[in-house]
């Protein structure tokens, strides 16, 4: 899939009113593979650190018996950070406003990891 | 070392775009001059933002002075511009260390011998964490921490299993999470261990303002993740069948129930 492909499929995340951005972030290493951002969002800084997240927090569910998770949330007083692993590799991100209507980015996001199978 | 500070400082007040900043400030640090190492790093950094070992070498005055929570900062914007910058991965290493975050510390020093396989303080570093990990996965689970879980959630739902206090370092306050009827929450509390740090890190990086709660959704149930107190870290697990609707109300009782005990235990 080209880089333009990506994007497109990505984009309609952030058509979702409250959704600041989104990428798609390769998992081992929280490096971007494709972005649309909103202006002032750090997109190198959101995939590294969403990444790092993700794995921690997946090591901690694991050990707790309810497996890998196919579903993130940081939850922020100004915002919050959604992501959903798309295979073993790739991780789909999305930076979102704190009153956002999480079940449609949910359901967004497994649209779009359906459109990256 | 006077005349090579001396000449630093006039060929950066030469070229002020240069980045002898970098040695400037790394020599002032060293000297031990950390007010004198960090004007001249911030001022290279004013000039070169996207510059890794500036935050880097930014990162390491801070830690220098006891400034920890920046340092991870600053070591965090320096792998989001260099993702094997093996500096950054080394502090982070020794914070995660400190934290009693084994896992990531290993993790980070490993990335960080990759990157400089001749660092013998990353190997010594290395071996030390190891040790350390071994050890915690050879002890015995805390068998107090089922009382304490009657006392800090006693008449909640879940309150002998599925619920998981841990401290800054993972270590179990209260609580239990069994898998197929063993204690898994020394396990879970040492991958917790630093996590509050680095959400909070995260939140703040992003622009997410202070974090309140972590929640995962997993094939065999959820679980959410909040700071009920700045020093615990509160873990709610319920299977599948509780929606993660359902799971917030019950981790929000937990929290206070928690925050109420730990203040008993205060006092």
């Amino acid at each position: 899939m080209s880089s333009a492909a990506y994007r497109r499929v990505i984009e309609a995340i952030t058509r979702v009113r409250g959704v600041r951005g989104a990428m798609l972030v390769a998992a081992a290493d929280g490096l971007i593979v494709a972005d649309a951002l909103m202006e002032g969002i750090r997109g190198n800084a959101v995939a590294a650190l969403a990444a790092s997240l993700v794995k921690r927090v997946g090591n901690a569910s694991e050990a707790s018996g309810v497996g890998r998770p196919h579903f993130v949330q940081l939850r922020g007083t100004e915002g919050m950070l959604l992501t959903l692993p798309t295979g073993e590799e790739l991780l789909l991100v999305a930076v979102a406003d704190p009153d956002v209507n999480v079940g449609l980015v949910r359901l967004e996001m497994l649209r779009a990891a359906e459109g990256l199978a | 070392m006077v005349d090579d500070l001396h000449a630093l400082r006039a060929e950066l007040a030469r070229d002020p775009e240069s980045l002898v900043f970098l040695r400037l400030g790394e020599m002032l640090r060293v000297a031990g001059e950390p007010d004198a190492a960090a004007r001249v790093t911030l001022d290279g950094l004013h000039r070169h933002p996207h510059l890794a070992d500036a935050h880097d070498l930014y990162a390491r005055i801070l830690a220098d002075v006891g400034d920890l929570e920046r340092a991870g900062d600053e070591w965090s914007t320096a792998l989001s511009l260099a993702p094997r910058h093996g500096g950054a991965h080394k502090g982070l290493g020794f914070l995660a260390f400190r934290q009693r975050d084994f896992e990531a510390a290993l993790e980070h020093l490993e990335l960080a011998l990759a990157s400089d396989p001749s660092d013998p303080t990353v190997v010594q570093a290395l071996h030390t964490v190891r040790q350390a990990f071994e050890d915690r996965m050879a002890a015995p689970p805390a068998s107090a921490s089922i009382g304490a879980a009657r006392q800090a959630f006693g008449g909640l739902e879940g309150a002998e299993d599925g619920l998981l206090l841990v401290d800054p370092q993972g270590l179990v306050m209260a609580g239990r999470i069994a898998v197929g009827g063993v204690d898994q929450g020394e396990i879970v509390a040492a991958y917790l261990a630093g996590a509050s740090q680095e959400a909070a890190r995260t939140a703040r990086l992003i622009g997410l303002g202070d974090w309140t709660a972590i929640l995962a959704e997993g094939p065999a149930g959820h679980v959410h993740i909040a700071p009920p107190t700045p020093a615990a870290l509160l873990l709610v697990r319920r299977d599948r069948s509780v929606p993660p609707g359902r799971l917030q109300i019950v981790a929000e009782r937990a929290a206070d129930a928690a925050r109420s005990w730990l203040e008993e235990a205060a006092r």
